[in-house]
């Protein structure tokens, strides 16, 4: 059981790119920190660094209050499990568990112990004598798994683990990951660029973006507060509305002309957003003071089932409104986009949230 | 196979057939020479059918010495064939994996030097550097020993190569699983790169083992005593150029006899030969 704490940890490789640019973050004993980000943040770089698998530039890496900068990933006491698995071909299922065990010197009665009554929590049991190519995908990810159960490290590290699942099956692993991670009370950092996975599965999410980590916190905060127009366009699905403002002697306009009619944060404020869940749509045109009211077209419908998603171009761009059960509205009607003033998000020229 | 009409079928059959007739007819009919007796064979034609002398005349072989070879047994180069052959493969393989080894894993200076390097020796067959390599053999003393016969042979860019490019294709995520999970190069090398070359090592030792028993020119050269001998150059020294003076039955029965390892290595490992020109096992 153990903390992780970064503390401006940068990466620069020989060619001079720079791929993790100062990143700080403390994680605390027990709790799972999902990194989410674009491809190419510097997220899996940033697990790898943790991992030992790639040497720190600058700023220091502690596992349990440690610095472990120089140390390999063996001494670390930490656990992996990769995207594609990298189960041992040629090993059987329990020599795939076993051997970081035996690497270490456990006693064989014990190997065998522990082997057995981890493979019985992922349900491996009947699969012991299998090699990884006789597994399926879902089989292979639990060999994985219990790979790094198996040797009680103290600290798992997760990198895009559920990405090469069909998504049935990723749901299904995501709920064991967490459950699992719970009962098994061990610090965990988990790289994926699905936010769906980061919002679900994260104690603390960390939302990176080009080296630099955009905002940290507990997954719903930072869906309710999002720090920048980045992170409000990337956690959500489908992604928070943006609009893009410019300001006249009035106040605040949006780029097609509507004029905002009620108080706008005092900084002047370049784009504002709503979620697709927090609007609503009426074809009556009765005043709603207090209000955002856009006037919109319907581009495309979607119905998903429980919900619909309306497409919909207003106030210069295009927009996504998300209506409970069946939609009463058909592409190319015109209507009334309504969103709250409370449950507007304001950001400044440099898409920083303003309040 | 694209449609099944009978003549298609009789075609591909009479092809295969006359094929096999061209290739196996003739040693069909150095082992009927090998068990008839010298007169036989000089008194043309000779029978199509093999003859009583089979025992005589292979127990003659293996076990009575030769006599214009020096009176050494086909058994005796059968063994120094087999050593050599043997010496060539095993160190062959075990040279070149452990240089693609760390070529592919390890970051140290000048590693594409010692890549190219390598490389370039694929341009210097044993024909080309055969006068240097004599002279040095000469030096150290080592004309007429096993280790003459085998070391120059044993360094091969192309099975350094080979192991490169399957090396290349182990995913670099096993190699890290393997790091974390706490094992070492030695034990990466053993127990991860080892089992999974398996197939390509078996391929390479068919191989190489052939290489090494059908040599000719470099053990012509480094050996002068007829007990160090390797049956292809035996064979040689057997033929005389007056056939009164050619124990034919004698050679025929080397000769047979010559066939045989190379045709049990690769009967015995054609499973693993195939798998490992086909599939890299991942």
């Amino acid at each position: 059981m153990a903390t992780v704490d970064l503390k401006d940890v940068k990466k620069v490789y020989p060619s001079g790119i720079e791929a993790v640019k100062g990143v700080s973050i403390a994680i605390p004993d027990k709790e799972l920190c999902v990194l989410v980000g674009p491809s190419g943040c510097g997220k899996s770089t940033l697990l790898r660094m943790i991992a030992g698998l790639e040497t720190i530039s600058a700023g220091t890496v502690a596992i349990d209050g440690k610095v472990v900068n120089a140390i390999g990933p063996t001494e670390r006491d930490i656990a992996m499990v990769f995207q594609n698995y990298a189960l041992y071909p040629h090993m059987k299922v329990y020599d795939n568990m076993a051997y970081g065990l035996r690497n270490r010197g456990t006693p064989k009665d014990e190997i065998d112990s522990r082997v057995r009554s981890t493979a019985k929590v992922l349900e491996l049991s009947a699969l012991l004598d299998r090699r990884p190519r006789e597994l399926s995908g879902g089989q292979r990810q639990r060999v994985a798994m219990g790979r790094a159960i198996v040797r009680n490290p103290k600290v798992f590290l997760f990198d895009e683990p559920l990405s090469n699942l069909d998504a049935k099956l990723r749901g299904q692993m995501r709920v064991e990951i967490k459950n699992l991670q719970r009962k098994l009370g061990v610090t965990s950092v988990y790289v994926t660029h699905d936010q769906l996975e980061a919002m679900t599965l994260a104690d603390i999410l960390v939302v990176m973006n080009a080296g630099l980590v955009e905002q940290t916190g507990a997954p719903l905060d930072i869906y309710e507060k999002p720090a920048s127009t980045f992170v409000a366009s990337f956690i959500g699905a489908p992604p928070m509305n943006l609009l893009a403002l410019t300001g006249s002697s009035s106040g605040p306009i949006l780029a097609d002309g509507t004029a905002i009619d009620f108080a706008a944060p005092e900084t002047q404020a370049a784009t504002l957003g709503f979620r697709p869940e927090d609007a609503d749509v009426t074809f009556n045109a009765e005043a709603l003071p207090g209000a955002l009211v856009l006037p919109a077209t319907v581009e495309a419908v979607e119905p998903v089932g429980a919900e619909s998603f309306l497409h919909c171009a207003a106030g210069g761009s295009r927009i996504v409104v998300r209506v409970s059960g069946r939609a009463n509205a058909k592409p190319g009607d015109q209507l009334r986009v309504v969103a709250k003033a409370e449950k507007l998000h304001w950001f400044d020229q440099a898409g920083k949230r303003v309040d | 196979m694209i449609g099944q009409s009978p003549l298609r079928t009789f075609i591909a059959h009479a092809v295969l057939i006359l094929g096999i007739l061209i290739v196996a007819f003739p040693i069909y009919y150095t082992f009927v020479a090998s068990t008839h007796t010298l007169q036989t064979i000089l008194r043309p034609p000779l029978p199509l059918l093999p003859g009583g002398q089979l025992w005589n005349n292979y127990s003659e072989a293996l076990f009575g010495g030769i006599g214009r070879i020096g009176g050494v047994s086909v058994g005796r180069l059968l063994l120094n064939t087999t050593i050599m052959a043997l010496g060539v493969a095993v160190g062959k393989i075990f040279i070149s994996i452990l240089s693609a080894y760390a070529i592919v894993f390890f970051r140290f200076p000048l590693r594409m030097t010692f890549f190219w390097l390598i490389f370039i020796t694929l341009m210097l067959p044993v024909e080309v550097r055969i006068l240097p390599t004599y002279k040095v053999m000469v030096d150290l003393g080592m004309i007429d020993t096993y280790a003459g016969l085998i070391v120059p042979l044993i360094a091969s860019a192309t099975a350094t190569l080979l192991f490169r490019q399957f090396f290349m294709t182990i995913p670099g995520e096993l190699v890290e699983a393997a790091r974390v999970d706490g094992a070492g190069p030695w034990r990466f090398f053993f127990d991860i790169l080892l089992p999974l070359s398996r197939t390509n090592i078996a391929a390479l030792f068919v191989i190489l083992f052939i290489y090494g028993w059908t040599q000719y020119l470099w053990p012509l050269l480094v050996t002068n005593s007829n007990d160090m001998n390797t049956i292809v150059i035996a064979l040689r020294k057997m033929v005389s150029f007056a056939d009164a003076d050619t124990e034919w039955h004698l050679v025929m029965v080397t000769a047979m006899l010559a066939i045989v390892p190379p045709i049990l290595v690769v009967v015995l490992m054609q499973r693993w030969f195939v798998r490992g020109l086909v599939e890299s096992e991942k």
